[in-house]
């Protein structure tokens, strides 16, 4: 299949500040594509420069077949954008912004209907000041759809955003997928690329470091699994320690940590327990996540 | 034209929202001119010279008050704009950037007009006019005195760093340039140095247009201000174009 979005190898330079050098990947179309990083990475100028607003100093970006840059009048009909940080007037109202969006492009989807959708039908009247900063954003996805693209930019849609609001986005997020477009997104925050996307491509200093599905990063770079579990039986720590794949076992008073690698591990520990009908209280397994792979393949926390 | 029209129009409701937007910008060359007149009015009976000033050079200054203003007031809107995102965000639209930035040249031109007919309706009974061919000609001078000064604008909107700084180097820019205009002190017996300074500012053809076509001197005889103010407007554009600021 084609793909939506190919940037190959760009660069992109401000003054002796290098953003971004040797960026490549690829985006599928109707999938949930994120690109993730700590502030600075460059996200938003490898995103920026996708969406034609910037014009990278080497490399090829092609978006539904289009140059970016050279062909932005016919790109923009064809995308949604929702920028990062971007506000709108403060006294515009939400219906006047949807309307003058829909006014700009030749087949526009029902506003009316889309502020519905987007849980936004009794703000219509309202000045865009005095939405909470979740509405605003919805604002903002319901601007990046009007024209009904076949993808949509996210920058950093949830940043500054309570949990209870982040989740209904995501949810939005998630419909917009649904409804077959391809959505390419940023994000510093692990837990939602990890819930929400379908790809990630990990980026850090400027330099992709690996791009794929969110599970097989974790299985690939952070393969080790933990169990916890507390048990009195005397027997247990030599037993544990026969574990095939247990790389360590630790114990603190009837507290164990066992540390292991592989997908069969911690079926390997509840056979173990079975076969010597260990007694145990308490049991729990501790998968690493996309932040975990973050640490390990950059070598510091995306929170630095 | 797709958008145009819409966003001026949303411009204009947008700026009649703000807090004193419409008054400040209707209401105060209108007081400025009253208060200035009566001031001067009753005085002038006494002295003559005040009486040409009553009659010639408050209708000017007023006139280029509110030509300042407006440059003021759009420096002021391109920058907020600017550092809200606003105008990044516009600029991802089909809009483009010639149609976004002229949606605000047409609502600054019809404020002024707007404006100046306040004015005139306040002032009429201190200044004699009529309104007639002159008083046209003299909207049409106050806008090409504009649209020129207009353009300074977006070249100072073009370097300020911050909206917090727009209003106070927009002032720092405009005002010094009304003093050296001619209005106040007659610019043939200023020093050599600022008279050459004078010679260089658009403000000082500004008020040579506007001072000619209020007294009823045809407009072929400021042709050479008309030329000038062109060639700034043109200058300043082109200096615009090469620096201004998206975001």
């Amino acid at each position: 299949m084609q793909p939506v979005v190919r940037v190959e190898g760009i660069r992109k330079t401000y003054g002796s500040t290098v953003a971004v050098d040797g960026i490549s990947f690829d985006v599928e179309p109707g999938k949930i594509f994120g690109l993730i990083g700590p502030n600075g990475a460059g996200k938003t100028t490898t995103m920026e420069c996708v969406e034609g607003l910037r014009r990278p100093d080497r490399g090829t970006i092609s978006v539904l077949g289009l140059d970016p840059v050279r062909d932005v009048h016919a790109l923009q009909v064809r995308i949604g954008v929702q920028l990062q940080e971007a506000q709108l007037q403060k006294r515009i109202t939400v219906w006047e912004a949807v309307d003058l969006w829909g006014s700009l492009y030749p087949r526009p989807v029902d506003g009316a209907r889309l502020l519905e959708q987007l849980g936004l039908a009794d703000k219509r009247n309202a000045w865009f000041m005095t939405l909470s900063g979740g509405q605003k954003q919805r604002l903002f996805i319901a601007l990046a759809l009007i024209n009904d693209p076949e993808v949509v930019f996210l920058d950093e849609l949830t940043t500054g955003l309570d949990p209870q609001a982040r989740r209904a986005i995501w949810e939005l997020v998630r419909g917009i997928r649904d409804r077959g477009k391809t959505v390419f997104m940023t994000t510093h925050l692990m837990e939602e690329a990890e819930r929400l996307c379908d790809r990630v491509a990990i980026i850090d200093h400027g330099h992709i470091v690996d791009v794929d599905a969110p599970a097989a990063l974790v299985a690939r770079h952070c393969p080790e699994r933990t169990v916890l579990l507390t048990t009195d039986d005397g027997e247990a720590e030599s037993r544990f320690r026969a574990i095939r794949r247990a790389l360590s076992v630790a114990r603190q008073g009837q507290r164990f940590t066992i540390r292991g690698e592989g997908e069969n591990f911690v079926t390997d520990v509840i056979r173990c327990l079975a076969e010597h009908r260990i007694h145990v209280h308490d049991f729990r397994t501790e998968t690493p996540s996309l932040e975990d792979v973050f640490l390990k393949v950059t070598g510091h926390s995306i929170r630095d | 034209m797709r958008g145009l029209w819409k966003l001026t129009w949303l411009e204009l409701k947008i700026f009649a929202r703000e807090p004193l937007g419409l008054v400040g910008a209707l209401i105060v060359p209108a007081v400025l001119v009253v208060g200035l007149g009566r001031a001067f009015g009753g005085a002038a009976r006494a002295a003559p010279r005040l009486g040409d000033f009553v009659a010639v050079d408050l209708p000017v200054l007023a006139a280029l008050m509110i030509a300042l203003n407006t440059v003021l007031s759009l420096v002021t809107i391109i920058s907020i704009y600017r550092e809200g995102g606003i105008l990044k965000r516009l600029r991802a639209t089909p809009l483009g950037p010639t149609r976004i930035l002229t949606a605000h040249v047409v609502v600054k031109v019809v404020m002024t007009i707007a404006t100046l007919i306040v004015t005139i309706a306040a002032g009429r009974r201190i200044i004699a006019v009529s309104l007639d061919l002159r008083l046209l000609s003299f909207a049409a001078a106050l806008l090409v005195s504009m649209l020129s000064t207009l353009t300074i604008g977006f070249v100072i909107a073009s370097v300020v760093p911050t909206a917090r700084f727009a209003q106070p180097v927009g002032g720092f820019v405009l005002y010094p340039m009304l003093f050296l205009s001619g209005l106040f002190y007659p610019i043939a017996s200023m020093p050599p140095a600022l008279r050459a300074i004078a010679h260089v500012l658009p403000l000082t053809y500004a008020v040579s247009l506007l001072r000619g076509i209020w007294t009823g001197e045809p407009w072929r005889a400021h042709a050479v201000d008309v030329g000038a103010l062109a060639i700034f407007a043109a200058l300043f554009t082109a200096l615009a174009a090469r620096f201004f600021r998206w975001e």
